[in-house]
């Protein structure tokens, strides 16, 4: 009964929300409705196949046209998916492999460079001739190859560390990530490879090679509004893939290898398997993902230096994996979305609403202790610049209250 | 024939010798022993067979194969898998997928077919639930395969382990302490199943046991270690007579004072 019941009750609250977010285009609150009805799906009981088609409407149909009436809301899902493959990615590794990477952002930094440098006249600098930057659709051929550079990248420095253990491992991988930003900071000179500090740009964005499709429809759309919806599907399509080669490496025998090593490794060595080969492998997987959405991210956003990849951020990746649930995937989405939103729009929006109140001059008034002029909140008090506090702190509520984190790995039931 | 030589097996930690000259020789279709007081260096000379030791000195022979200088995902790939004293399961693993890292070196499946998820590749991963199943029931743990491995009780990891062991298709068990915290009727089965195991699943089993009554109940043979040195080699009834056995249990004296009563 709930199995058909559910989903009407899930497709009635979609709309709702839905509704209410078209209606209230600056609502912060109409869109998180929005939002929650993916973690909503997650856990009614219901068919798969009901699920995925949910999942889709959500995803393909209803986010994009939010996102034509508020661009914002598009850059909000942009980044949630390219955080999302970035968990998903160190998931493998620190979830999986049971491998502190303290570093994991330095794939990501490559990654980007990748496209950056080719992408761009940068290339010219060192390669005569000109022939910089690379036509559009070399895109997608780097996002391809970016597979591979971050494979390599990740054999790279997995081969020297990987007897390392524990703490030793988690300091090594920071020092490589500092080591690739203090590289792409400096190697401006004898030859200008990353141009430096001052970064890279313009990057050139992939092709709009379905332009006449849209003409022949008579749909005519301005690049600045195409482009976000481009990306948008774009980040889709590929963290779709990842979710996909995740959950089939997960319940294979690399899977099963890699979590026995995280549990234990002279165990797992015992039972058969090659612990350095499967410890590289997952260290590969990892950075091929990062590597990949580094591509997008370089494409997105036009412009990168070395700032955009700093320890903040390899440490924020690990925090959405631990938030979410070692070892989950949805647990690494769930992590992904829920600090990007706290970033993005929670925090946000508390301090225009306290900006409002301020501008009002309402008078918060109690009895007995007296009132309070809103109008002489402190500046200083604007919750978007404590972004790293209340992120600590949720990061200590968990760790007291629910150490596994909110979607811990599932026993899978099978036959 | 035989299935295992050690010849002149020694390894020093610093000035201790946990194991010299030992030799040992295994028979196909033989269940041996290895006893001996604690710090004997029984468990040294598993850890020494499969690979997380490299010896001193000597020679290790399987199937007529040295496998000196191997790693032991490589030694449990030529077919000798075992357990351990204290229990090393993965316990935030289901136990069904406890049995089947054991098969892990026998599923040879390439990256492109787990990606595309070919049939031949879906169609191994379900031979192998399977074969996973029917060794979980020859174990005594049928109907737990969805359970958490730490969800299980002592006795059931112990068999646990043994499952996981023989999951490898292994052609020699090892098994270090099978019976350490049961009771004698748990003990009881544990032999049996030792006995149904060989030349069915196994080729031959190796066990280090304290307890006296699985010892001399299906050793076809016993080696006893003391102080790294094998002292003793027999049938369980000549060892049990042994002077230099009794004396290096009970201590020296104890021979003269069993002879007297």
């Amino acid at each position: 009964m709930t199995r058909s019941l559910a989903p009407i009750g899930l497709l009635a609250y979609i709309s709702g929300s839905c509704l209410l977010a078209i209606l209230y285009p600056q609502s912060v609150l109409a869109f998180l409705l929005f939002e929650a009805s993916l973690l909503l799906l997650y856990y009614i009981p219901a068919h798969a196949k009901v699920k995925s088609a949910l999942a889709a409407l959500v995803l393909v149909l209803l986010m994009p046209l939010l996102g034509a009436i508020n661009g914002y809301y598009l850059e909000v899902a942009i980044q949630i998916g390219i955080y999302a493959a970035l968990a998903l990615g160190l998931n493998i590794v620190v979830g999986f492999v049971g491998l502190l990477n303290l570093g994991f952002v330095a794939f990501y930094a490559i990654g980007a460079y990748f496209w950056a440098i080719f992408g761009s006249p940068q290339a010219n600098e060192f390669i005569a001739g000109g022939g910089f930057p690379l036509a559009p659709y070399w895109f997608f051929i780097f996002l391809l190859l970016s597979i591979g550079v971050g494979a390599v990248t990740g054999v790279v420095l997995g081969l020297p560390v990987l007897r390392l253990r524990g703490d030793y491992l988690a300091v090594v991988t920071l020092g490589f990530a500092e080591v690739v930003r203090a590289l792409l900071n400096n190697l401006d000179k004898p030859v200008n490879l990353t141009n430096g500090p001052r970064g890279i740009s313009p990057i050139v964005k992939p092709p709009l090679f379905f332009r006449p499709v849209l003409e022949f429809f008579g749909l005519q759309i301005t690049d600045a509004k195409l482009y976000p919806l481009y990306f948008y599907f774009l980040v889709l399509l590929v963290v779709f893939v990842i979710i996909l080669v995740t959950r089939r490496l997960e319940s294979s025998r690399i899977g099963r290898a890699w979590k026995a090593i995280r549990e234990d490794e002279i165990a797992a060595a015992a039972m058969g398997v090659p612990v350095v080969r499967m410890k590289l492998l997952g260290f590969a997987v990892g950075a091929s993902f990062a590597s990949a959405v580094g591509v997008l991210f370089a494409a997105k956003q036009v412009f990168i230096n070395p700032e955009s990849f700093t320890f903040m951020e390899s440490i924020g990746v690990l925090a959405m994996v631990i938030l979410g649930g070692m070892g989950s995937i949805p647990g690494a989405i769930l992590g992904a979305t829920g600090v990007t939103i706290l970033n993005l729009q929670l925090l946000k929006g508390l301090s225009l609403w306290l900006n409002g109140l301020r501008q009002s001059g309402a008078v918060f008034s109690l009895p007995f202790i007296g009132s309070y002029p809103l109008s002489e909140l402190p500046v200083q008090f604007e919750p978007a610049k404590y972004e790293r506090m209340v992120f600590g702190l949720i990061l200590i509520l968990m760790m007291i209250f629910r150490p596994q984190g909110v979607l811990p790995p599932r026993r899978e039931q099978r036959k | 024939m035989a299935l295992l030589e050690l010849r002149g097996i020694s390894k020093r930690f610093g000035g201790l010798q946990a194991l010299a000259r030992v030799n040992v020789d295994l028979e196909i279709g033989m269940i041996a022993s290895l006893i001996g007081p604690n710090g004997a260096g029984k468990t040294t000379l598993f850890n020494t067979l499969t690979g997380l030791y490299r010896p001193d000195e000597g020679e290790i022979r399987f199937q007529n194969r040295s496998l000196i200088g191997l790693k032991p995902d490589q030694i449990t790939g030529a077919g000798i898998s075992r357990t351990f004293q204290n229990i090393r399961l993965f316990s935030h693993m289901t136990v069904l997928d406890n049995v089947l890292v054991g098969m892990h070196s026998r599923l040879n499946t390439k990256l492109w077919q787990i990606f595309l998820s070919t049939q031949g590749y879906q169609g191994r991963e379900k031979a192998a639930r399977h074969r996973a199943i029917e060794l979980l029931e020859l174990t005594g743990l049928s109907g737990r395969e969805n359970e958490w491995a730490h969800q299980l009780s002592y006795g059931e990891q112990r068999r646990l382990e043994i499952a996981r062991a023989l999951a490898a298709a292994p052609k020699l068990l090892l098994l270090d302490e099978p019976s350490a915290g049961m009771n004698t009727s748990e003990a009881q089965s544990l032999m049996t199943l030792f006995k149904e195991l060989i030349g069915r699943y196994v080729q031959a089993i190796l066990l280090i046991e304290h307890n006296m009554r699985v010892v001399m109940g299906i050793s076809d043979r016993v080696h006893v270690l003391d102080y790294g040195e094998k002292i003793a080699e027999g049938h369980p009834d000549e060892v049990r007579q042994d002077p230099r056995v009794i004396e290096a249990y009970l201590g020296q004296g104890a021979w003269t004072e069993h002879a007297k009563g």
